[in-house]
């Protein structure tokens, strides 16, 4: 990906960065506002989808459909009485939830929500701005963002959150790692890192020559690059901390994770960063891999889709469908263990990232310099390389499977002595406890005793004590 | 916050106790917290079948400084009254208390040194709510008297002129003592 091929050229960009003033302050008023909107519009949906998932109603008395819930909710919160506890550090625990919130809010700046239209006469992009690195603008906010979680855990100054603020670090900080490298593959292939030229390049399919015939991709990176919008998804759930990965605010564990200091507006503060962190995921994800503000398929055949105020509701419908993903998650899953959890994130999403990475560099260097049949050829030899290094993997399991086995075998052939360390401990799976047995094999083996010694008479006892030594004797071998 | 407890009495103060009250009402999040067989109860309400999330009040929060409204159910040992009472004190203003069942009202069937006889020996009470257990349809009646009272209760100078007359009155009624006859 020279310069030469892909340029990155601030004429793309040269929409940007012209607006007079006024403009841009109503592109941002009118984020913050649609931001506000949609939090409290998706708390209510939220509710609503969770309950009917649960076989409930959900709130619907205050408001029609209940949609005065959410807002209530809000309203009633910063009304509430404002709790410092004793023992924090006022200045961070006041500042965390305000770094949480405003970071949420920052992410979305770069994000294209249409195309050139005219406000007032002046025609601009529907995006507030636009960078030449617009996608790392978005993962350094939310990392900012981070650190509200881990100084609101830290400054409330109790054991809790404390804990809560560590774990969510551990957990956003990894799941970026897998973010970020799910989200390299579409750098690869739009050559570029700024948002509104991601989505141009998903206009339109490109075609891929091979031995010969061509064939006509399709534009949606979330579907050319499958295993990188599927690492993505995963990953940001686990970036916004929701289930099955709320393990921050695990209430039986955590109580409510930072968050269980918290009162009334710096309470409220958190909830709505939560929320407008959800919403920036699914933008971005709606930008890099559905193709941002343009129309879907059946609507695309229409001329005038991707004109004019339009797009805005396409991309809004993009992002729902997300939303509902987050919600259908929450209903759905149980929340993993932290260990779990972690493996999945650093020994399943990253070195998966890492190959698909490679794979796609490599593809496309090898495509776009024309060595098709080379890199055909290529993948054949790995296909192969890996099924013999799987039959030699396998070979060298079976034995190792033997081995243990023996081992264990020596291992049961030693006595167990359930007092060993002066206290009793029950024994591991294979071993058995001298000299206790059930009671019907006993019975059984005394019957069977007595009927082969008849003639000891007396003795009969003891010869049952040794059928069932015996008795237990083969049952080890 | 605090602004709409320092408005001056009129109009204003009544406009701003209606809407506040309608909002604080459609809002109760109750701390979650439960102590005994009542509990049980109180976790059929939140299920499919009576479900408390209509009123916006699935919220269970596990964090006291997040809950409106402490629903006591079930009996309270002399144990448990301290921390009973903490999770009380760590609750912002405004707060409600439920005492569901009769042993959270009064003792109920377990008069005897272990139980706390009525938890409004611990804490301020609400609405009491009979029965043992109260059906998951007596706390969603309990549920919507405390609506009312939310959203009828008054802010700032409103409410000290309401506590004056209620002090007032409770000096001149007659003391039980005093009562003569069927009381009732
Ligand atoms: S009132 Fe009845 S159901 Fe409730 S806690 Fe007491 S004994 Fe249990």
């Amino acid at each position: 990906m020279t310069a030469a091929v892909m340029p990155l050229a601030a004429g793309e960009l040269a929409a940007f960065g012209k607006d007079p003033w006024w403009i841009i302050l109503i592109k941002a008023v009118a984020i913050t506002v649609f931001l506000l909107v949609f939090t409290i519009f998706n708390v209510w949906f939220e509710r609503r989808v969770v309950a009917r998932m649960q076989h409930r109603v959900g709130p619907n008395v205050h408001g029609k459909f209940g949609l005065l819930q959410s807002l209530a909710d809000g309203i009633k919160l910063s009304l509430k009485e404002t709790i410092k506890p004793k023992g924090v550090d006022t200045i961070l625990y006041v500042l965390a939830p305000i770094i949480s919130a405003a970071m949420a809010f920052v992410a979305f700046s770069v994000i294209p929500l249409g195309p050139e239209v005219s406000i007032f006469g002046h025609r601009t992009p529907l995006q507030l701005t636009d960078l030449p690195v617009g996608v790392l603008f978005v993962l350094a906010a939310a990392s900012l963002g981070i650190y509200g979680i881990v100084l609101g855990g830290w400054s409330s100054g109790s054991t809790y959150p404390l804990l809560g603020g560590l774990r969510s670090s551990a957990q956003m900080i990894s799941y970026e790692v897998a973010m970020g490298l799910a989200l390299v593959a579409v750098f690869l292939y739009s050559g570029s890192m700024s948002t509104s030229e991601i989505v141009g390049a998903q206009a339109g399919g490109s075609a891929v020559d091979i031995f010969g015939v061509t064939l006509q991709l399709p534009s949606w990176y979330g579907v050319v690059l499958l295993p990188s919008f599927l690492i993505y998804m995963i990953a940001m759930v686990g970036e916004t901390n929701r289930a099955p990965f709320d393990l921050p605010e695990a209430e039986g564990e955590l109580v409510a994770g930072f968050m269980t200091e918290y009162s009334s507006m710096k309470y409220l503060l958190f909830f709505l960063a939560e929320y407008v962190n959800m919403v920036t995921v699914s933008a971005l994800a709606t930008t890099m891999f559905l193709g941002g503000w343009r129309a879907p398929w059946p609507i695309s055949l229409w001329a005038g889709a991707n004109e004019g105020w339009w797009p805005l509701l396409w991309f809004l419908g993009k992002v729902l469908v997300f939303l509902f993903v987050f919600i259908w998650l929450r209903g759905t899953l149980p929340r993993m263990r932290y260990d779990q959890f972690m493996r999945l994130g650093w020994k399943i999403l990253i070195p998966v990232a890492l190959v698909w990475t490679v794979f796609v560099a490599t593809a496309r260097a090898t495509l776009s310099a024309g060595y098709q049949r080379q890199f055909f050829f290529g993948i054949g030899a790995v296909v192969i390389v890996v099924l013999l290094l799987s039959f030699v993997y396998d070979a060298v399991a079976a034995r190792r499977e033997k081995a243990e086995e023996v081992e264990r075998e020596e291992a049961d052939q030693v006595e167990f002595d359930p007092f060993a360390g002066g206290y009793p401990v029950p024994p591991m799976p294979g071993q058995k406890v001298p000299g206790l047995e059930p009671a019907a094999v006993a019975v059984a083996a005394a019957s069977a005793g007595a009927g082969s010694a008849d003639s000891s008479g007396g003795a009969g006892a003891e010869g049952a004590g040794q059928q069932a030594d015996s008795g237990e004797e083969r049952g080890r071998g | 916050m605090g602004i709409e407890e320092k408005l001056p009495a009129g109009v204003l103060l009544t406009t701003v106790e209606g809407v506040v009250g309608y909002f604080r009402k459609a809002s109760v999040w109750p701390a979650t917290f439960g102590l005994a067989c009542c509990a049980i109860e109180m976790m059929t309400t939140g299920g499919p079948v009576y479900d408390t999330g209509r009123f916006g009040m699935e919220v269970f929060r596990a964090s006291p400084r997040q809950a409106d409204l402490m629903i006591v159910a079930g009996r309270v040992s002399q144990k448990m009254a301290p921390v009973l009472r903490q999770i009380y004190d760590q609750m912002p203003e405004p707060k409600w208390v439920l005492s569901m069942g009769v042993c959270a009202s009064s003792g109920g069937m377990f008069n005897n040194y272990a139980i706390v006889q009525g938890v409004d020996h611990v804490v301020p009470v609400d609405i009491y709510l009979p029965g043992c257990p109260p059906r998951p349809e007596m706390l969603l009646d309990a549920i919507l008297k405390l609506h009312h009272k939310i959203q009828t209760s008054k802010l700032g100078v409103h409410k000290e002129q309401e506590l004056e007359e209620q002090e007032l009155t409770a000096l001149e009624s007659a003391s039980t003592s005093e009562m003569k006859g069927l009381l009732r």
